[in-house]
C-alpha cells in the first residue's frame, strides 16, 4: 500500500516535471524535479541484486539530454531563422508564413519569452525610406504572429533600415539575405 | 612662347568682345555680372594677385599669399569664376599699388581678367589690418572695397566676410560663405554626426551616440539640429540646440525618423509610426505633437519644406512604388511629382527657383535629378558614377551637396553646381561619409 502511494506520488511529481522541462528551465520547481531521477534510480538499485554481471545504466540522463538539446535547438531555430522579403516589399511569402507559424507555436510553448523583431533592408534605396520599410517589415511579422495568438505585449519591433546588413556584399545574394526580419530575445526567459 | 601668349591674348580678347556684344546693354547697366538663370556656362575670369604688405613684419609675406590663396579658393568654390594663374599677370599690385589710381587696367584686360581683387595687409602683434577691393577691369571701376581689423588668427573669417560682400555685389544674393554642412561619418566605427564649414574646413564630431546616428536636419536659424539616433537602441528623434547642447528626445513607439524643419519657425516635421502606419507629423521644436500631416495607408516619409512653409514634398508609396509628392497645406491637395522610374526618394526643395532635387534608382544605380515644382524641366545631374544620394541645397540655391560612392565604392561628400557642373569631393575623412545637410547662412560667424 505504502509502495503504491509512493509510486503514485512519484508519477505525480514526475509527469508535470517532464512537461516543465519541455517549457521552461528556470522555474524553481525544476530544481526539485532534478533530484527525482536519482531517487528513482536508487529505488531501482535496491530492487536489483548485485550478483549478476548484467551491465546496467540509467536512461534518464540521456533522455534528459536529448530533451534539453531539442529545447535548445527549437530556441536556436527560433532565433536564427530569419524571415526574408522581396525588394521594396513587406509582404509575407508562403514560406515566411509557414516559418512564422512554427515561431508562433514556439512562443506559445514558451510563455515567459519576450522578443524583439528587427526589420532590415538591403543597401539599395535610401536611408530614410529604408527605415520606414524596415519598420513595415517588422510590424508585418508582429501582426501575423499576433493573429496566431501571441500576445502583443511579448513582441517589440525595431527598424534598422539598411544599417545592419547580415552580409556586407554588394550583390543580389547578399541583398536577399539582408532583406529580413530578425528575432532577438527581449527578456531572456528562454 | 611669346607667340603663344599673344595668340592666347588675341583669343581671349576676341572671346570677351564677343561676350560683351552678346549681352544686351540693359543688363550691363544693372551690373548683372552673374546671370543667375544659368551662371555656370561661362565662368568669369578673375585675377587675385598677392596682397601688398605694409610693414616689415616677418609674417606679412606669408599672410599675403595665404590670404590671396584663400580668397581664390573661396570664390572658386562658387563655380562662378575662373581664377587666373598668377604667373600670367603682367603687373604686380604688390609693388605698383592696390588702388585704381595705381592699377593699369589694360594690363589686366589684356590677359582676360574681367574682375580683379587687390588687397593689402598690415600685421601688428597678434592683430591684422586688411584692405580688400573688387574692381571691374573693363569699366575700370571699384565695385566694392572694405577695410577689416581683427586678430590675425581670424583671417579666414575676414576673407569669408569680404567674399560674401563680393558675391552680394555680383549676384545680389547673400551666398553661403557663413554656412556649414552636417553629415554622417563612420570614422569612429559608429555612425556619428559631424559638422564642417561649407568648404569642408574644420570638421567636428558633434554626437557621441556610439551607435547609429542618421539624417541631420538644420533649423532655419541654424541653431538647432534634429536627427535620428539609436543611442537608446531604438530609432528616436533628437532635437539638439547646437550652442547649449541641450534638447529633447522624441521616443515614440516605432520609428522617429527623417526630420525637416519648417522654414522660419521653431517647428519640424518627421516620420513616426506609432499610429500603426508611417506618417509625417508636425511637432514643435520642444517635441510636442501639433498634428498629423499625411493620412494614407503605406509609407509616407522624408518631408522637405517649400521656402514659404506652405507646402512640403515627401516620399509616399501610395501608388505602389516610392515616389515624390507635394502636399499643399493651404488647400490640403496632394499631387504626384515624379512619374519616371520605380524608386524616387529624398526630395530636397530648393531655397529658390521652385525646384526639387531628389535621388532616383535605376538599373545603373542611384542618381540625382532636379525637377520643377510643376513637374517640368526634369534634369539628371549625376551620371554613371556609383550611387549618388542625399541632395541638399546651399542656402542661395547655387550649389548642391550630395554623397557618392563613385570612388572605390566608398561613400564621400561631394559638391556640384545646381546644374550638375563642377562635381568635386568636399573632404577626406576616415570611414564613409553620407547624408550631407547644408545649413542656412549662419549669422555672427
Amino acid at each position: 500500500m505504502y509502495k503504491k502511494i509512493r509510486i503514485f506520488f512519484l508519477l505525480f511529481m514526475a509527469i508535470p516535471g517532464l512537461i516543465l522541462t519541455a517549457s521552461c528551465t528556470k522555474k524553481p520547481v525544476l530544481s526539485e524535479q532534478a533530484d527525482m531521477p536519482q531517487y528513482q534510480d536508487d529505488a531501482y538499485d535496491s530492487d536489483t541484486s548485485k550478483s549478476t554481471d548484467i551491465e546496467e545504466s540509467g536512461l534518464y540522463d540521456a533522455e534528459r539530454l536529448a530533451q534539453k538539446t531539442a529545447i535548445q535547438e527549437a530556441k536556436e531555430n527560433f532565433l536564427n531563422e530569419n524571415i526574408y522579403f522581396g525588394f521594396d516589399k513587406a509582404s509575407l511569402s508562403m514560406t515566411a508564413q509557414e516559418k512564422l507559424m512554427i515561431k508562433a507555436s514556439w512562443m506559445q510553448n514558451n510563455p515567459a519569452a519576450s522578443i524583439i523583431i528587427e526589420g532590415h533592408c538591403d543597401e539599395r534605396g535610401t536611408t530614410e525610406y529604408n527605415i520606414a520599410l524596415g519598420d513595415r517589415r517588422a510590424e508585418k511579422v508582429k501582426s501575423f504572429m499576433m493573429e496566431l495568438g501571441v500576445d502583443d505585449s511579448r513582441i517589440q519591433t525595431v527598424s534598422y533600415g539598411e544599417e545592419r546588413p547580415a552580409d556586407s556584399g554588394h550583390n543580389e545574394d547578399a541583398w536577399q539575405l539582408n532583406r529580413r526580419a530578425r528575432f532577438t530575445p527581449y527578456i531572456d526567459g528562454f | 612662347m611669346i607667340i603663344q601668349k599673344n595668340i592666347k591674348k588675341i583669343c581671349l580678347t576676341l572671346l570677351f568682345s564677343l561676350f560683351f556684344a552678346a549681352v544686351p546693354p540693359a543688363l550691363l547697366a544693372k551690373y548683372d555680372y552673374i546671370d543667375i538663370t544659368n551662371p555656370f556656362i561661362r565662368k568669369i575670369p578673375m585675377g587675385i594677385p598677392l596682397l601688398k604688405t605694409f610693414s616689415k613684419n616677418y609674417q606679412e609675406p606669408m599672410m599675403a599669399k595665404k590670404t590671396a590663396d584663400l580668397i581664390s579658393e573661396t570664390l572658386e568654390f562658387t563655380g562662378y569664376f575662373k581664377i587666373l594663374d598668377r604667373s600670367a599677370f603682367l603687373e604686380s599690385p604688390q609693388k605698383s599699388g592696390i588702388t585704381a589710381t595705381n592699377i593699369k587696367f589694360k594690363n589686366w584686360t589684356s590677359i582676360g581678367t574681367e574682375l580683379l581683387i587687390t588687397g593689402g595687409l598690415l600685421i601688428k602683434g597678434d592683430k591684422i589690418e586688411m584692405e580688400l577691393r573688387l574692381y571691374d577691369t573693363f569699366k575700370q571701376q571699384l565695385l566694392t572695397g572694405k577695410r577689416y581689423k581683427g586678430k590675425t588668427k581670424d583671417y579666414r573669417r575676414i576673407v569669408r566676410r569680404f567674399c560674401s560682400r563680393v558675391i552680394f555685389k555680383l549676384t545680389n544674393n547673400k551666398g553661403f560663405f557663413n554656412s556649414k554642412i552636417a553629415f554622417v561619418s563612420t570614422g569612429t566605427g559608429n555612425k556619428e554626426i559631424y559638422i564642417c564649414d561649407f568648404d569642408g574646413y574644420n570638421p567636428k564630431k558633434i554626437t557621441n551616440s556610439k551607435n547609429i546616428t542618421l539624417s541631420p536636419a538644420w533649423s532655419s536659424d541654424g541653431k538647432w539640429l534634429a536627427y535620428t539616433s539609436y543611442m537608446r537602441k531604438h530609432p528616436d528623434l533628437y532635437i539638439k540646440n547646437l550652442i547649449s547642447r541641450h534638447g529633447t528626445i522624441v521616443a515614440k513607439k516605432g520609428i522617429n525618423s527623417s526630420p525637416a524643419w519648417v522654414p522660419g519657425k521653431f517647428e519640424l516635421s518627421a516620420t513616426f509610426s506609432f499610429t500603426g502606419d508611417q506618417e509625417i507629423h508636425l511637432l514643435t521644436g520642444k517635441g510636442k505633437f501639433i498634428k498629423k500631416l499625411t493620412e494614407n495607408r503605406g509609407i509616407d516619409s522624408s518631408p522637405s519644406w517649400s521656402p514659404d512653409g506652405k507646402m512640403f514634398a515627401f516620399v509616399s508609396k501610395r501608388s505602389g512604388t516610392p515616389q515624390i509628392y507635394i502636399k499643399n497645406l493651404i488647400t490640403g491637395n496632394v499631387i504626384r511629382l515624379t512619374f519616371n522610374g520605380k524608386y524616387n526618394t529624398q526630395p530636397s526643395w530648393a531655397p529658390c527657383g521652385n525646384k526639387i532635387a531628389y535621388s532616383a534608382m535605376t538599373r545603373q544605380g542611384i542618381d540625382i535629378y532636379v525637377v520643377g515644382v510643376d513637374g517640368n524641366n526634369l534634369t539628371r545631374l549625376t551620371t554613371n558614377k556609383g550611387n549618388n544620394e542625399s541632395p541638399s541645397w546651399s542656402p542661395d540655391g547655387s550649389l548642391i551637396t550630395f554623397c557618392s560612392t563613385r570612388k572605390g565604392s566608398v561613400s564621400r561628400i561631394y559638391i556640384m553646381t545646381a546644374y550638375g557642373t563642377d562635381q568635386r569631393q568636399l573632404l577626406s575623412l576616415p570611414g564613409q561619409q553620407t547624408s550631407p545637410a547644408w545649413s542656412p547662412e549662419i549669422m555672427n560667424n
